[in-house]
């Protein structure tokens, strides 16, 4: 029973892990007030780079590093599209999960031959991964876990306490109205996105490296949006993303103790049943960022 | 040579349908409180926006402190010294006053926001100036009278040299206006230089040294105050002689159309707004309602149009009860409503202004035909518009402009038009002349007048005295959420109105 317990416990934490990354990417970017559905693509791409770098250079560490950069370009280029051209950010967005989709299999193919990629390595802490104990705890729960935390509590001081949080939150309210007190309305978008994207191409690395231990085409599977619903359920807030990941990652983990009368399907739908819910119920109103999804254009 | 401040010279600026400053040039002095005043759409805020590094300008010149300058953005007007009021608030409404005040110049450690600091900053310029606000509030609990002293004490905050006032008194009490006058004469004394926008001729009297006038984009004079009158400066923005005061007659008041008795509500906070108001408006009469703003006038009027439940007594409308009904309903009974805050409710800023001179009224024939389904018919709506765009002179005339490109005192227009050509039953006036130049507001008057000579009941609500004196057949003061008196016009003077609108009576 114990064992059942801590089983689910540990594998709800592992699964939280990619939705609140996500979910916290989608955060940064509409507090800012731009819309990034691209974070499945960002996941995707983050998932591929993390595997590939890692097995050419040997290094996962690497590899996570590699996953962060590619998500921030990628997060780069939508804001270039719907940040400084204006053009819409829902289509972008759309273009980069396409994109991603064909990139990474692409370059699966011209690297390695095959669309499954086995990562030669895992993410190890130096020191503390030669100890016995936390080796057994680490294959329980992986080292991006801390990380994660690490990041949410960061995530809710940088846009709650600090100046940078204020500006950007300002930024997806009223533009025009943060613009007329000096504050660059477009750094503080690009900024946002740029932060999704690393977030989202985290997400993606831990799914390869840490998670699946390989990069097989398609490994994100919709947990980006995913990632959404989670931002949505958690107000927009990092650490009610994070709620609403460990929700979402607690409905996965349960499913192979249900008993089998309940078609997975349909325990596939609860994060979005889930969402659709908090949005359609008056408790707890969840109001977006009032200028998410609209390009500011200076007159 | 004189020492200047600021120096626009020959600035031009056009705009896809006008010229919205047509070689302008505006020399300010060195610690003068200059007055720029012109009509609705004369190329006012455009100007400042540029001076603001809002806009820029297509050809000119900025000179600020003997420097030329070219601002690429507000944050470079900032740095040069210069703070800005605009005429639309730009507040960001779900962050506190204390977090508006400060955005962008933030008192932090190591980059975390300083909070105690900013709150005790903001109550301390609150208390200096007699601008009440609390500074934990969120700013979209608030109404219009307070956001205007954010704005101001934004300005304060930053501490600017050249502080440019587009409209600030625009929905201030008269007593605010007075102690607003003492802070810019504080701020004078201090060696600023303020450049001030109104409507209210009588205010650029009290108030400035100088004053340039602008027509359709041009400048067409600067003079000292000392040297002119109201009616010369009206003429000159106007270009024909304004009456400033409206001949209104005597009403014929009839049966009693709106009924309010007894009637509660809460505010945003869920803290009692109104305490039991009774008041009537009986067909073919206007009741002014003074009072010093956030004493329930909001929320009187928003009970009233269905936008706000009732926690106790009732609304009548001609006998029958409309407390409860949805805005929607309340309108189909014939209640007409220009909001106090145009942005807010009375405009939706990306549509035409043909479709927004329809917005409550498109589902109606002949707006929509049935064609197995209700579909829009542009032409009806266009036909529409172009006619209250002739009757009401809203400019530019082009009715398929976007209502957000119009100047602030044209958008008025367009909602005081909407809401006037219903000819409804009881039309409900929250501050009709917010931003309306002198010309209008004579228009809008006379306007209102003719809607109660038609026999419709019209209750104004205002901050502005001038205006509730000049219109109202009884006046009802509101304090603290109750009608605390009611007097005729003849026997309202101002100093009557005034203690009893400060719960003196
Ligand atoms: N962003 C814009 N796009 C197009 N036209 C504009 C824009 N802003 C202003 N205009 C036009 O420029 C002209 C000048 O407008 P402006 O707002 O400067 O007038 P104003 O003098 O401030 O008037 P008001 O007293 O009504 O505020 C108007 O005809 C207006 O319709
Ligand atoms: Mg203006």
């Amino acid at each position: 029973m114990m064992a059942t317990l801590w089983a689910i416990l540990a594998s709800t934490i592992r699964l939280a892990v990619p939705y609140t990354l996500a979910g916290l990417g989608g955060t940064y970017s509409e507090r800012a007030g731009v819309v990034n559905i691209g974070l499945e693509g960002q996941m995707l791409s983050g998932a591929f780079a993390a595997v590939a770098v890692t097995n050419i250079l040997g290094s996962a560490w690497l590899g996570l590093l590699a996953a962060i950069g590619v998500g921030m370009l990628l997060g780069l280029i939508h804001g270039v599209v719907c940040i400084s051209c204006k053009a819409d950010q829902i289509v972008s967005g759309l273009a980069i999960i396409i994109f991603s989709a064909g990139i990474t299999v692409f370059c699966s193919w011209l690297l390695f031959d095959k669309t499954q990629i086995k990562a030669i390595a895992t993410l190890k802490v130096p020191l503390l991964h030669e100890m016995d104990f936390f080796k057994a705890f680490f294959s329980q729960i992986p080292p991006l876990v801390f990380v994660t935390v690490l990041i949410v509590l960061v995530s809710h001081v940088l846009l709650f306490k600090t100046v940078i949080g204020l500006r950007l939150r300002a930024v997806g309210e009223y533009p025009k109205a943060a613009d007329t007190l000096g504050v660059n309305v477009y750094r503080m978008r690009y900024l946002a996105v740029v932060i999704s994207g690393g977030l989202a191409g985290m997400g993606g690395a831990y799914l390869s490296l840490e998670h699946a231990h390989y990069f097989v085409k398609g490994i994100s599977a919709g947990r980006g949006f995913i990632g959404l619903a989670a931002m949505i359920f958690g107000k927009w807030t990092p650490l009610g993303t994070a709620g609403a990941g460990l929700l979402f990652g607690f409905g996965e983990a349960v499913k192979p103790y249900l008993p089998k009368v309940v078609p997975s399907q349909f325990i596939d739908m609860v994060p979005y049943l889930l969402t659709i819910f908090v949005l359609a119920s008056a408790i707890g109103r969840a109001t977006p960022p009032a200028s998410v999804g609209i390009p500011y254009s200076k007159e | 040579m004189t020492d200047y401040a600021v120096e626009i010279r020959n600035v031009t600026k056009t705009f896809p349908l006008v010229t919205a400053n047509d070689d302008v040039t505006l020399l300010v002095e060195k610690g003068e409180i200059h007055a720029l005043v012109g009509e609705n759409g004369a190329g006012k805020s455009t100007l400042m926006n540029i001076l603001y590094g809002l806009l820029q300008p297509d050809s000119g010149s900025l000179t600020i402190d003997g420097k030329q300058v070219s601002f690429n953005g507000p944050g470079d007007a900032i740095t040069a010294g210069i703070g800005m009021v605009h005429q639309h608030f730009m507040l960001i409404p779900p962050l506190t006053v204390a977090e508006n005040v400060v955005l962008g110049q933030e008192p932090n450690r190591r980059g975390l926001i300083d909070m105690p600091t900013a709150i005790r900053t903001v109550q301390a310029l609150s208390d200096q100036y007699g601008l009440k606000v609390d500074p934990t509030a969120k700013v979209e609990t608030l109404s219009v009278g307070i956001e205007q002293r954010i704005e101001i004490i934004k300005v304060l905050y930053r501490g600017a040299d050249v502080l440019i006032l587009d409209e600030p008194t625009a929905v201030l009490a008269p007593q605010e206006v007075e102690e607003f006058f003492e802070i810019l004469k504080a701020l004078k004394a201090q060696g600023k230089t303020i450049i001030f926008i109104t409507h209210k001729l009588h205010e650029v009297m009290a108030i400035s040294d100088r004053v340039t006038v602008m027509r359709l984009g041009k400048m067409v004079g600067a003079v000292k105050t000392a040297d002119t009158s109201t009616a010369e400066i009206a003429t000159l923005m106007v270009g024909r002689q304004v009456l400033l005061q409206v001949d209104r007659g005597s009403a014929k008041p009839g049966d009693t159309v709106l009924s309010v008795t007894g009637l509660e509500a809460l505010d945003n906070k869920a803290l009692p707004a109104l305490k039991g108001v009774d008041l009537s408006v009986r067909a073919g009469e206007i009741l002014g309602i003074a009072g010093v703003e956030g004493n329930g006038q909001t929320e009187l009027v928003e009970v009233i149009t269905g936008l706000r439940p009732a926690t106790k007594g009732e609304v009548q409308l001609a006998g029958k009860t409309i407390d409860g009904l949805s805005p929607r309903a309340v309108r189909a009974h014939g209640v007409g409503h220009i909001p106090e805050d145009r942005h807010r409710r009375g405009l939706v800023l990306e549509y035409t202004v043909a479709d927004n001179t329809i917005l409550g009224i498109h589902y109606h024939p002949p707006f929509v035909k049935s064609r197995g389904v209700d579909v829009l018919d542009p032409g009806a709506i266009v036909a529409k518009a172009e006619r209250l765009v002739a009757e009401f002179d809203i400019r530019p005339t082009d009715p398929l402009n976007p209502a957000g490109n119009l100047s602030g005192g044209n958008q008025q227009k367009v909602v005081v038009a909407r809401e006037m050509d219903q000819q409804p039953q009881l039309l409900i006036a929250a501050q009709p002349t917010r931003g309306v130049d002198v010309g209008s507001i004579e228009f809008i008057h006379k306007r209102l007048i003719e809607a109660r000579d038609g026999g419709t009941a019209v209750l104004v609500i205002s901050a502005d005295l001038e205006e509730v004196l000049s219109l109202s057949d009884r006046i009802a003061v509101i304090y603290e959420g109750e009608i605390v008196g009611e007097l005729a016009p003849e026997e309202a003077t101002e100093e009557r109105l005034g203690l009893l609108m400060t719960g003196a009576s």
